[in-house]
């Protein structure tokens, strides 16, 4: 059958009884910056109706996931905040004590306190804290930087253990910005440009891209490749529906990434399957790791990883001898004190392979050129050249405050890469006043102690609870809120506000989108709206003299981050385009574009790939990978294994959800009701456990509870945890704060289990025990539709 | 009047739950009612000496319930049914029977579904 489509429809246009808003979303509600298309069915009154795939978008076509399906739950919500909320500190944690109010009482609470806590303790004394995803959420800097004037911004995950591990190897290894897999998003026609190649090989390294989007990599792409011939080897110890369509399946245990890398390394350089062009001409310490990887032969790697050797040589040799091939690496990677060095090793494959930079391999970002840095950025042109990222507020604040950054001592590179206080230090100032006491704090968009991303969320609650003022920007009502906070801002949600989402954050993109006002609702505001306007509030100097207003922002701020044109195109005129292809350049280390100063090579001291890092050896680390046993399991811990003999991984995505958000969507919620536990059908027989009863797994640092799956995707011996889990259906008051204490996986990851850059945690190979429970604390479905179910039909 | 059915490839079918989410919205069903369901046929092991690649069972299968009504307001409007147009790994197709029936000859791993 043949079927209409939009196919050239303008960015806003009538259809009937409606006005149709293109659009490309981002968040919030949360979501990596993939910019899926969608179209906004507005109706008279001003309400969305409907929202639907824009098969106008070049990647998505038109196809949409389940969230953005049942967007309309989340903008409609009856529990959604819509106006600013104030409460008294003394009745933090009582859901019935808080009080409309108004933003200008908002901004002025916020002033008052701001010149309170500098008067009297100093600008390092406030702090933002920050989640993972939104649109706002990287956002952080500029709130704690440019907004408040204090150096504490801060990721409060553990070791930063997402994307960032990732991308400062990158920048160490090879100075370029995160390489991704080539899907031909950023070039016209996708998969049938010409200059474009279909991989041969994809390897998914700790990666299932099609729940997670990560980062700007439509997961679906991948089914679109595998139909066109891709063939798949996924790295991984769960069984995903991804590794059941693989060539070869590497069931690695927990942890074991760098081991593994390191033996891909030995096969590849013994059977000299490399690039030898690529390494002579581009690549500095190849005998240096060829050295170093000698002893972890592929027989070494298959004990400490717990994988046949067979199926490592066969896995490496097919990588290895593919005409182009990516390795799409994922969140395990960052998940672990060794993460660094997987790290190292996966950057050195794709350099020995010679994939780096060329069709159907792994694309990386193109850097600017010297010339086009702004002002203010002086010796931090680097970073600036990489990713775009403008660092005039965190120069602004001067050396000395800079150097009061909690962590700037311990984690230099940790701190100065990312602009961040460290997560884990961060924790223990607020539990011990050490080297300051934190005064004031912002929570941005971040649901702290619920299991999301930080480690022990019973001990942030601790340390949160002793800040005396904290404000928070949310759509929801969160526990963290309900617990610590004084004064809530509402934000927007995606189709309530102009916005720019970019793939890898600008650094390596590949397209862009635009993200269109269709509707208002409430008397929220965006994150950048928030920045401005309490900016010009607190009359800071950013904020009164160059981004007045919230186009202002966006044309500076973010248009600017567009490394292709530049940014000279304003907001106004792109807006039109909706999603706009960048185009891509390949082999940019032979043109100059991965240099400031547009000379051939890779932005490193070497000017080449360094596979013997000298930004590591600088701050007194390793040179080379090497690996490292988990801090908990078989090997470092033999005599806790008794009391706890499980391997526990959490944080894999499921498709209803972005980490704790959602669970207030019927919908949604209906497709992922309870939080739940895979387990090995032989584990679950010797312990009696039922397929959907609910277990409780503790270790020495906390304890959840959750249903269990029997599945054989787990291994004997490993079970794996939902994350993300509170339950906005139960009483929100303290203690019980929506349930956020009953399945909170993340009190069972220990805080301090960083590596030696004081990146990466253990969230992906902890240990833990499993008791069965004869109570069932299953959701009451029906009682839930009628507390959450839609307000507009 | 011709019959019409979806043409579901379920080697790719990747279990996203799109088709029934999409459904629920188009047809305002409430929680507990489907419009379109996906089953998990699997995970189970197909070679317990084999741990490696496809060793595994496990096809996620569509199937239109009892209350699909083939996105009849849409097709009337020349537009597709709201499973098709958002399947992420686009395996859904909608048409006559007789149209889908040649497809369906030419690749395994697919399921044609007529509709009521």
């Amino acid at each position: 059958m043949e079927f209409k489509n939009d196919l050239g429809k303008p960015w806003k246009y009538e259809e009937g009884d409606y006005t149709v808003v293109r659009s490309s979303i981002w968040s919030p509600p949360g979501c990596h910056p993939v910019g899926c298309g969608v179209k906004l069915y507005v109706n008279k009154d001003g309400i969305l109706e409907k929202i639907e795939g824009d098969e106008n978008d070049p990647i998505t076509k038109g196809r949409l996931c389940a969230r953005c399906l049942d967007l309309k739950e989340v903008v409609y919500n009856p529990s959604r905040v819509l106006y600013p909320m104030k409460r008294d500190p003394q009745d933090r944690g009582k859901a019935d004590k808080w009080e409309r109010c108004t933003w200008e009482e908002a901004y002025e609470m916020i002033k008052q306190k701001r010149e309170y806590v500098i008067e009297n303790f100093g600008p390092e004394s406030m702090a933002a804290y920050s989640g993972t995803g939104r649109n706002g959420g990287i956002m952080v800097q500029e709130f704690a930087h440019d907004v408040l004037g204090t150096p504490n911004a801060c990721y409060t995950q553990s070791g930063y253990a997402c994307y960032t591990p990732r991308a400062a190897a990158t920048a160490a290894v090879t100075g370029c910005y995160y390489p991704e897999i080539d899907y031909a998003g950023g070039v016209e026609g996708t998969y049938d440009n010409p200059d474009y190649k279909v991989p041969e090989v994809i390897v998914l390294w700790g990666k299932e891209p099609l729940p997670s989007n990560g980062d700007g990599l439509f997961g679906h792409a991948v089914i679109d490749l595998m139909k066109r011939g891709t063939k798949i080897i996924s790295i991984d110890p769960r069984v995903n529906w991804l590794s059941t369509r693989s060539a070869v399946h590497v069931r690695l245990r927990p942890g074991t990434d760098a081991a593994l890398g390191m033996a891909w390394l030995n096969v590849i350089i013994n059977e000299e399957l490399y690039d030898k062009e690529f390494v002579d001409n581009w690549c500095y310490g190849f005998d240096e790791l060829k050295e170093r990887v000698t002893d972890m032969t592929a027989e070494k790697a298959a004990e400490i990883c717990g994988v046949p050797a067979e199926t490592i040589k066969k896995s490496a040799r097919m990588y290895a001898n593919a005409a182009q091939a990516g390795i799409a690496w994922g969140l395990a990677i960052d998940q672990n004190q060794n993460g660094t060095q997987a790290a190292h090793c996966i950057l050195s494959l794709i350099a020995i392979t010679g994939n780096l930079d060329k069709p159907g391999g792994q694309l990386v970002g193109e850097s600017k050129a010297a010339e086009v840095a702004p002002e203010g950025t002086k010796g931090m042109n680097k970073t600036y050249a990489a990713t775009g990222h403008l660092l005039d507020g965190w120069m602004a604040l001067g050396d000395e405050l800079r150097n009061k950054t909690i962590g700037m001592q311990e984690y230099p590179l940790y701190v100065n890469s990312i602009r961040n206080a460290h997560a884990d230090l961060m924790l223990d100032c607020l539990l011990t006043d050490k080297p300051y006491r934190i005064q004031m704090a912002m929570i941005q968009s971040t649901n702290i102690i619920a299991p999301t991303n930080s480690a022990e969320g019973d001990k942030w609650h601790r340390g949160l609870k002793r800040i005396p003022f904290i404000f928070a920007t949310d759509v929801f009502m969160t526990p963290t809120i309900q617990a610590c906070a004084d004064l809530f801002l509402p934000l927007k949600c995606a189709p309530e506000h102009d916005s720019i989402n970019y793939t890898h954050y600008s650094g390596s993109q590949i397209h862009f989108g635009i993200t269109n006002k269709a509707i208002e609702v409430g008397d929220c505001k965006s994150d950048a709206q928030i920045a401005v306007e309490l900016g010009r509030y607190l009359e800071r100097p950013h904020y009164l003299n160059k981004y007045v207003d919230e186009r202002a922002w966006l044309n500076n701020r973010r248009m600017q981050r567009n490394l292709i044109g530049g940014g000279k195109e304003d907001f106004d005129t792109v807006k039109e385009k909706v999603h706009v292809q960048q185009g891509r350049k390949y082999y940019k280390y032979k043109t100059g574009y991965l240099r400031p100063d547009r000379q051939p090579g890779f932005l490193t001291a070497t000017g080449r790939v360094e596979f013997y890092s000298f930004m590591f050896s600088d701050v007194g680390a390793d040179p080379l990978p090497f690996y490292q046993e988990p801090a908990f399991g078989p090997v470092t811990t033999p005599d806790l294994m008794k009391e706890y003999p499980f391997i526990l991984t959490t944080g894999a995505r499921v498709i209803a959800y972005f980490h704790s958000e959602h669970r207030q969507v019927p919908l949604l919620r209906e497709l992922n009701p309870n939080p739940l536990i895979e387990i090995n059908p032989a584990d679950a027989l010797e312990l009696g456990v039922a397929d959907g009863q609910w277990v409780e797994i503790s270790n020495q640092f906390g304890k959840a509870k959750l249903k269990a799956k029997v599945t054989p995707t787990v291994k004997k011996g490993t079970v794996m945890a939902q994350h993300g889990w509170w339950f906005p259906e139960q009483d929100a008051n303290e203690p019980n704060l929506s349930g956020v204490w009953q399945s909170n996986v993340n009190t069972l990851i220990p805080n301090h289990y960083n590596g030696n850059l004081g990146f990466g945690a253990p969230y992906k190979c902890i240990i833990c025990k499993v008791t069965p429970l004869t109570e069932s604390y299953d959701v009451d479905m029906k009682k839930f539709q009628e507390t959450f179910k839609k307000v507009v039909d | 009047m011709a019959a019409y059915g979806l043409l579901i490839d379920y080697e790719f079918c990747t279990g996203c739950q799109s088709c029934e989410v999409a459904c629920k919205v188009e047809h305002d069903f409430p929680v507990g009612k489907w419009g379109i369901r996906v089953f998990d046929d699997g995970p189970w092991q197909k070679d317990d000496s084999n741990d490696e690649g496809s060793s595994f069972n496990w096809n996620k299968i569509p199937v239109p319930t009892d209350l699909c009504d083939g996105c009849k307001d849409r097709v009337e409007k020349g537009i597709k049914p709201t499973c098709m147009h958002h399947c992420l790994a686009d395996v859904i197709h909608f048409g006559t029977i007789e149209e889908l029936s040649i497809e369906l000859a030419k690749k395994p791993k697919q399921v044609l579904w007529v509709i009521k």
